[in-house]
């Protein structure tokens, strides 16, 4: 029997998610894992206690007899001192932890000996994708806010025309192109606004256009482009002068859009606040504003988390934080994988046994207490989140000129080739024809015409027919017993004797070789 | 028949064996073209047979009949993988009929010199053909017995050990006795040594010496090169077999052995060109054999092997669009063919594009892996060369690479100092996942570590191809 894995039901007010459902459940049990659930956990999901317990998962009455019960906890949102103090030397605890915010917490898993590992913490390297649950938490935000923006906004997205008139699409602004900000353009596009995408990091430019959103590129030389590598892929706070130049581009935006999404964030600070006072004003009536920084502070002057306000204009301008939990069977499914994806690595032996490697990167990065120490901060993980951008080496397009020039010298360094080798060719000849006998010569002018016309031939031949060519060039070369019949009417029984032998295996030659041939390409079949 | 009609007939012949060779361009037209070399040889074998002074009608007979019943029985039993070691068999044959054709001609020629005048009017056959030559022509037939004989004997010994590795009996490793090509340069100055002595009336002894300087020419050449190596290797020995045809032609005199022998030798030459080309080597480098030293040390490999296992190799497959397959030299060992195939057949039943990527040195032969692939039924048009789909990666969804390691090397292009730096290789790497079918481990032929392996959108399917690829069957939708 494996280590019991517990799903703690959330406690936190408008908390919707849950850390396991049936389908990770069944999952957890190939790698040899028990599933518990505290009772009632997935009800805001969706998820009946009876759907858990038809997916082999056992119900336990409260949160006590389910931390005490199980090896392992998994849970969404960071746990409250209640929790904390529940978990026992050895528990490995799996959640969101924050542990540059929540000190105090860390403090006290570390006092009870407890494992921490921090879903928020996860490393942005690419074999962490599948248990970054920032990420997919993050995807769900961006699809949600377009939506939230959506029931705000009395208008279509997409432009029509239809027999009362023609309907204009919608304009949507995204700042910020991380993971919610790509969510959120893909949904807007995929609704048939008009979309725009501005982010600091330029080389975010090629996604957002293949999103099929349109860059908001800065008239900006100061030298200020990031490199967005240098920072575990997310973005650094930006110089004075290229704020002002984004601000400027922003004001001339505003105007013109009828929703705008913001998801700037820069890891460790507040929220930088892009969306002025006087942009809000400058907006049209009845257009939105969804600010998915609003937990940090927002980007948006107006926003107050959690709360939808409308400006003295009528611009809604939204600051809910818990987008996610707005999904919550989507959020619950995803995250369940994400806590999934991160057991599989914890448990490479598919025993169900948990194997803390602290040597493992991913493990090691999102560890925050691990055997009573605190382990957090992580040192720096070994690999970059993103390879370094390298300056786009422009390939030159030569001009016709200069292509016509290329072209004539190739021709004429040929030209030259052929030349020399025609006049070496032609001395050889010579020299050998001022030797050799005619009879010779005569043979010899046949062989070099044979080769010359053996080399135009075997170009042409396919790749794929090789091995039938040696096939075919292994029989033909049985053309030997020729030379063997010759002899063979000779009067010298040992002449006679070695004729024989080469007749014999000259004609194996030519039947083996012509036979397989045939077998060979009798197999080549077109579909 | 008359020497006119038989030289017709060799005329017709020549024709039909260019035709032959020129139909291989397309694979329909290949297998009318069989029939063209088949015809052709037919004509100059039925045409000499019942030409002027042939005699000892009984032992053609017996021969010809117990060589195509030989021939017959090798042709229809052989597995295609056991394909490169048949073509090492049969370059052999040919070598070794040039040596005693060789032999038959200095015997001959020793025999009419010990005659009279009287004796030599009365010569029949190549005899008489000898017996009319002028001085000048004796010494131009004894180079080319002699060049004849040593070409052949290479030939022979050489495809002999090639044979040998290529089926197993004598390991594949490059194996050089003490003196490496000193020791092979010694016996080819002493074979020209010899044919001065020859050319200049020394007797049998010399040619015979020959022989076996030359018999170890071959044996030491083809041992001191490795597994990887043998598709140039086999395609040279292929090369040698036409010129010692053609060798063997100027010494009978005979325009047809000539032409032949100069088309099989120039398609051995082009193929072994080509060869070379794909793995940005020089002939003589690896004739010499080995690799080539590097220039510094090589990059440093970051990341991991990352093992996955069939299931999710499967899911991956159920949800590609797109699928490229990459077969080497592993896939013939481990006879996944059939497998391969039939995973070929259930991907394409479900609406995917399946195609194949072929390394010109793929396998052990030119060619291999299309003949191994056709045999188990893949359509010949989805298999494609490294030419035609290389662009394709970067749109690909899944490669699944079986067997190979150095063909889909990114070291090629990524490290100057690696040792096969240069070398065009499958950009497999450009596809969105990559799954290495591979035993275990290690490194390929050239020892040579390969960044693939670790590259992050890279899995590595350990185990058997055979095994590993049956395994992904149940498990398609």
């Amino acid at each position: 029997m494996g280590q019991k894995v517990g799903a703690l039901r959330e406690l936190a007010i408008g908390e919707s998610r849950v850390s396991l459902t049936p389908d990770s459940a069944v999952q957890l049990r190939k790698l040899g894992y028990v599933c518990f659930v505290e009772a009632g956990a997935g009800e805001a999901a969706g998820i009946s206690d009876a759907a858990y317990r038809a997916a082999g998962v056992t119900v336990v009455a409260d949160a006590a007899a389910l931390v005490a019960a199980s090896d392992v906890i998994v849970k969404v949102r960071p746990p409250t001192t209640a929790e904390v103090d529940l978990l026992s030397a050895g528990q490995t605890l799996i959640s969101f932890f924050h542990p540059g915010q929540n000190g105090e917490l860390l403090e006290q898993a570390r006092s009870k000996g407890a494992n921490v590992i921090a879903m928020d913490m996860v490393p942005r390297i690419s074999r962490a994708q599948k248990m970054d649950a920032l990420s997919s938490m993050a995807n769900i935000a961006g699809y949600r806010a377009v939506i939230e923006a959506g029931n705000h906004f009395g208008r279509f997205f997409t432009g029509q025309i239809t027999a009362a008139g023609k309907v204009p699409p919608a304009r949507v602004l995204v700042i910020g192109a991380g993971v919610a900000g790509l969510a959120a353009i893909g949904v807007a596009v995929s609704l048939g606004a008009q979309t725009y995408a501005f982010d600091v990091r330029p080389e975010v430019a090629e996604q957002i256009e293949s999103m099929g959103a349109e860059f908001v590129y800065l008239d900006f030389d100061g030298g200020a482009q990031q490199d967005g590598a240098a920072t575990g892929g997310y973005a650094a706070p930006s110089t004075p002068e290229f704020r002002e130049k984004q601000l400027a581009k922003f004001r001339e935006l505003a105007p013109q859009m009828d929703i705008v999404i913001t998801t700037a964030l820069i890891p460790g600070r507040d929220a930088p606040k892009l969306w002025l006072d006087d942009m809000v004003a400058a907006m049209k009536p009845g257009s939105v504003v969804v600010d998915l920084a609003a937990e940090r502070g927002g980007n948006c002057d107006l926003t107050v988390a959690d709360q939808k306000v409308v400006s003295d204009n009528g611009v809604t301008v939204i600051g809910y934080t818990d987008f996610p939990s707005r999904m919550a069977a989507q959020s619950s499914a995803l995250y369940a994988t994400n806590i999934r994806h991160m057991l599989t690595d914890l448990t490479p032996g598919k025993d169900g046994v948990i194997v803390h490697n602290m040597e493992d990167d991913v493990i090691r990065g999102a560890t925050v207490t691990f055997e009573g120490a605190i382990t957090w901060p992580p040192p720096p993980p070994k690999i970059a989140a993103i390879a370094a951008q390298k300056p786009k080496e422009k390939v030159k397009e030569p001009t016709p000129e200069e292509k016509r020039a290329a072209e004539a010298a190739a021709f004429k360094a040929e030209t030259k080739n052929q030349l020399v080798l025609l006049a070496v060719g032609t001395a050889l000849m010579l020299i050998v024809g001022a030797f050799a006998p005619s009879a010779f010569m005569s043979h010899f002018i046949v062989f070099v015409l044979a080769c010359f016309v053996g080399f135009q031939v075997i170009w042409n031949v396919s790749h794929s027919l090789h091995t039938p060519l040696m096939a075919v060039t292994n029989a033909i070369s049985g053309i030997v017993i020729l030379g063997a019949l010759l002899q063979v009417g000779s009067g010298n029984g040992l002449v006679v004797i070695l004729a024989a032998l080469s007749v014999l295996i000259a004609t194996i030659n030519i039947v083996g070789g012509f036979l397989v041939t045939r077998r060979m390409l009798a197999m080549f079949q077109k579909s | 028949m008359t020497i006119g009609i038989v030289s017709a007939a060799y005329i017709a012949a020549a024709v039909l064996f260019i035709l032959s060779l020129g139909g291989l361009s397309g694979q329909e037209s290949a297998k009318r073209a069989v029939w063209y070399g088949i015809v052709g040889m037919a004509l100059a074998v039925v045409a000499t047979v019942f030409g002027p002074d042939v005699g000892n009608w009984f032992i053609i007979v017996l021969m010809i009949a117990g060589g195509a019943v030989l021939g017959y029985f090798v042709a229809s039993r052989v597995q295609m993988t056991e394909m490169p070691q048949l073509v090492a068999a049969l370059h052999s044959f040919v070598g070794l009929a040039a040596v005693f054709i060789g032999f038959n001609a200095h015997i001959e020629a020793a025999h009419v010199a010990s005659l009279d005048e009287a004796g030599r009017a009365a010569l029949t056959g190549f005899a008489a053909l000898l017996a009319h030559k002028a001085p000048v022509e004796l010494t131009i037939l004894k180079v080319e017995v002699f060049l004849g004989v040593f070409i052949g004997a290479v030939t022979f010994t050489g495809s002999v050990v090639a044979f040998g590795k290529l089926a197993g009996k004598v390991d594949g490793k490059a194996k050089k006795l003490p003196g490496g090509h000193v020791l092979n340069a010694g016996a080819a100055i002493l074979s020209l040594v010899l044919l001065i002595l020859y050319v200049n009336g020394a007797g049998a002894w010399t040619l015979i010496l020959m022989t076996l300087a030359a018999f170890f020419i071959g044996y030491h050449l083809i041992m001191g090169i490795g597994g990887a190596d043998m598709p140039v290797v086999v395609s040279m020995l292929n090369s040698y077999s036409g010129w010692a045809a053609a060798a063997i032609g100027f010494t009978l005199g005979n325009d047809l052995l000539i032409v032949t022998g100069a088309l099989v030798g120039s398609s051995g030459a082009i193929l072994s060109y080509i060869m070379c080309k794909a793995m940005n080597r020089s002939f003589v480098s690896v004739i010499l054999g080995g690799f080539g030293a590097t220039t510094g040390p090589a990059m440093e490999i970051t990341g991991e092997q990352v093992a996955i296992d069939a299931e999710s190799v499967a899911a991956a497959l159920n949800e590609a669009d797109s699928i490229v397959i990459v077969p080497g030299y592993g896939m013939a060992v481990a006879q996944a063919q059939q497998s391969v195939s039939e995973l070929t057949r259930k991907l394409r039943a479900a609406g995917k594009t399946v195609r194949f990527a072929i390394h010109p040195v793929a396998g052990r032969l030119p060619g291999h892996m299309n003949v191994l692939l056709a045999e188990a039924k893949v359509p010949y048009d989805i298999v494609l060369e490294m030419d035609e789909i290389n662009e394709d990666f970067a749109n690909t969804d899944v490669v699944i690479v079986i067997g190979s390691n150095d063909i889909v090397n990114p070291a090629a292009q990524e490290d100057p100092n690696s040792p096969i730096a240069g070398m065009p290789v499958l950009e497999v790497w450009k596809a969105k996942q990559v799954f290495v079918s591979k035993r275990g481990q290690g490194t390929g032929y050239s020892g040579i570590e390969n960044p693939l392996f670790f590259k992050d959108n890279t899995r590595m399917f350990y185990g058997d191809a055979k095994k590993s690829i049956d395994q992904l069957l149940p498990a398609l939708a």
